[in-house]
């Protein structure tokens, strides 16, 4: 009796029943922490440990610790700063861009995705604070009063617009994600066995019950933080690229920043996005959930993305030469074969050629070439800030200040700090959270897949499927239609 | 105070939905409907109005837009005017980025606070829900058991329109 769509391809495979997803999705919450999660918090561990000794020898000794000089004074940590808030918009653009255009297949990732928004940028933050040197005067970014007069922040300085964008962001991705949990919460809540799990998860859903009212209230809040997030998501990666953008170094002066650091910043994050979902789909056996259709359509995007990165690579380029400015060609002739080549060149070959093979249908749906991929992207678009942010500083305008950069050990000990402080958030949050939207899934459960009459039971006469509201006119179009 | 209902218990949301139908149009007042996601149509069916959050939400955001706006003119432009690269001391497209920000920020934060207190969602440890499986996979319908309605029609009513079993439940009126 079941009619499979096709031209749409279920979302979820397998015939899953509304009590299928929340067993799965349920299970490891309810389960004892295994063997291999252990192992990998533990591993996560370490590396905050790393980071926690790094940036006690920062705050301890000074930011003398790095490897920064008079010249090259902005190096790995803005490098890291951009490449996390980077990785970050992916999330938002799964659940808010994704959420206005009606791609339902964004449901099974929306929650991880999102997830890793808030800890990316968590961990992005940790730059700028700590370049501070004094993380305790931290406070003086925000419009207050100095402690001595009345002398304001100066908002005409794109440091202080980063301040308000990524706070704004940050704490908006988190409400956000925060009213998603909340009927799942209610689920595990309604579930649990434990008076302890009962009261911990009561606690977190805010006594939600599913009420109709809520639920269209819900639906409603969903939609405005969605059209109010996508402006915002580009207006945070926008106002990053202006920390550069708006300085006068060559390299940095360009008026495509903007748009080409949104681009770099989807890119990167689609490819974190697959790089953690093809681990979870194995690790918590959600085969059914995210398929290779989601894998696919994802590569597509970091395919897009990846194009709109090089193309700006080459306008660059184009547009030094074309400008006559030779400061501004000299900084890309030096970008591409001076000292630093080889970041110039890991970063076109990652980012530019690397996205191409997604062509291939073959790849686009193989799991280990998918894998590698995302890996590489992420490489490729560290590179990517890397370059723009060294090799313009490093040879500017005085031929006597040039000078070159290395990291110290503090400064790859914090880089590599933040990948633990990243990882254990996301474990915790794997272990104890909901990480498939369990609502929004059931909800697309049908998708594709057409039931036929679904009641025939007696005195109806209601045999079609679809369902008419009595006030409405015979020639109304029928809005109930679940696939839309 | 203690109130009793009737619980209705459905399968599937089209079955539910020609439900609430023909029992409102049996004259039957429903108190609410679980669900474990939002289905849509049910609005319509049970009557329930179209929310005015988003209307909220525009005025929250004018006040942020108004705020930042005031904020860095007052600031910059009156209470310690600075010649900045130039610029004049109000500057306003330079202004445009952190008005736009305080206006996302103040919109959904204000909306959402809007949405859990107009909702009565906070957090608390005991949550009475009517049916536990409302949450999982199943559609309740719920209705209020006046003194002297006959459970026996309810029944009757909620079983020719699909619902798979009819209980009782008692609340205590938190």
């Amino acid at each position: 009796m079941q009619h499979v769509s096709p031209v749409r391809i279920p979302l979820v495979t397998s015939g899953k029943t509304y009590h299928d997803v929340t067993e799965d999705v349920c299970r490891q919450v309810e389960a004892k922490p295994n063997i291999r999660w252990m192992a990998a918090l533990s591993v996560a561990l370490f590396f905050l440990g790393v980071f926690l000794y790094s940036v006690y020898r920062t705050l301890w000794y000074g930011i003398g610790e790095w490897g920064l000089n008079k010249t090259v004074d902005w190096a790995w940590d803005i490098t890291n700063f951009v490449w996390w808030v980077g990785i970050g918009h992916a999330g938002t653009l799964i659940s808010a861009v994704l959420l206005l255009f009606r791609q339902k297949w964004r449901t099974s990732i929306n929650r991880a995705a999102e997830a890793m928004t808030i800890f990316a940028v968590i961990c992005a933050a940790m730059f700028p604070v700590l370049h501070m040197g004094r993380p305790w005067l931290a406070f003086w970014v925000l419009p207050l009063q100095n402690t001595f007069g009345s002398l304001w922040a100066n908002f005409n300085s794109p440091l202080l617009w980063d301040v308000f964008a990524i706070s704004t962001y940050f704490s908006v991705s988190l409400v956000f994600w925060y009213t998603g949990l909340v009927p799942d919460f209610a689920t595990i809540r309604d579930r649990a066995k434990g008076p302890i799990a009962r009261r911990a998860y009561a606690l977190l859903s805010f006594g939600w019950k599913g009420g109709a009212k809520h639920w269209s209230r819900y639906e409603t809040v969903s939609l405005i933080l969605a059209g109010v997030s996508t402006p915002l998501v580009l207006s945070v990666h926008t106002i990053v690229s202006m920390d550069f953008a708006t300085s006068v170094v060559p390299g940095w002066h360009t008026t495509i920043f903007p748009p080409y650091f949104v681009a770099g910043a989807i890119f990167s994050g689609f490819a974190m996005v697959l790089t953690l979902m093809l681990i979870t789909r194995v690790v918590f056996k959600l085969e059914d959930y995210i398929t290779l259709e989601h894998i696919a359509l994802m590569n597509k995007i970091m395919m897009i993305t990846g194009s709109i990165v090089g193309v700006a690579y080459i306008t660059e380029f184009f547009i030094a030469w074309y400008s006559q400015v030779e400061f501004e060609q000299y900084a890309f002739i030096n970008r591409a074969t001076g000292p630093y080549w080889w970041a110039y060149w890991s970063m076109m070959t990652c980012n530019v050629i690397s996205p191409q093979l997604v062509w291939i249908r073959r790849i686009r749906y193989s799991i280990p070439a998918t894998f590698v991929l995302s890996i590489i992207v992420n490489i490729g678009m560290w590179f990517e800030r890397f370059v723009i942010i060294v090799t313009s500083l490093h040879r500017d305008y005085l031929p006597s200040s040039w000078a070159m950069f290395s990291p110290s050990i503090i400064d790859i000990g914090i880089y590599v700090g933040t990948l633990g402080l990243f990882f254990t958030l996301f474990l915790l949050f794997a272990k104890f959270f909901p990480v498939i939207n369990m609502a929004e899934v059931k909800s697309i459960l049908k998708y594709g897949v057409d039931n036929g009459p679904t009641y025939g039971g007696p005195n109806t006469g209601a045999q079609q499927s679809t369902y008419r509201p009595t006030g409405a006119p015979a020639s109304a179009p029928v809005n109930y239609n679940k696939h839309d | 105070m203690t109130k009793r209902y009737a619980l209705g218990i459905f399968e599937d949301e089209d079955v539910l939905l020609h439900a609430i139908e023909n029992v409102r149009a049996a004259g039957v007042k429903i108190y609410d409907v679980f669900s474990p996601y939002p289905v849509h149509g049910i609005d319509d069916a049970l009557g329930i109005e179209r929310s005015r959050l988003p209307i909220a939400a525009f005025f929250y955001g004018l006040c942020g837009l108004s705020f930042a706006l005031w904020m860095q003119i007052y600031m910059l432009g009156f209470d310690w005017p600075m010649i900045i690269g130039g610029k004049p001391h109000i500057s306003l497209p330079s202004f445009i980025p952190v008005a736009f920000e305080l206006t996302v920020l103040f919109c959904c934060h204000g909306m959402v606070i809007t949405f859990y207190t107009i909702s009565g969602l906070y957090p608390r440890m005991k949550v009475p829900v009517m049916d536990v499986r409302s949450t999982d996979d199943k559609f309740v319908m719920a209705i209020e058991l006046k003194e002297g309605t006959d459970m026996g029609n309810l029944t009757q009513l909620l079983r020719s329109n699909g619902a798979s079993e009819v209980n009782e439940k008692e609340m205590t009126k938190e």
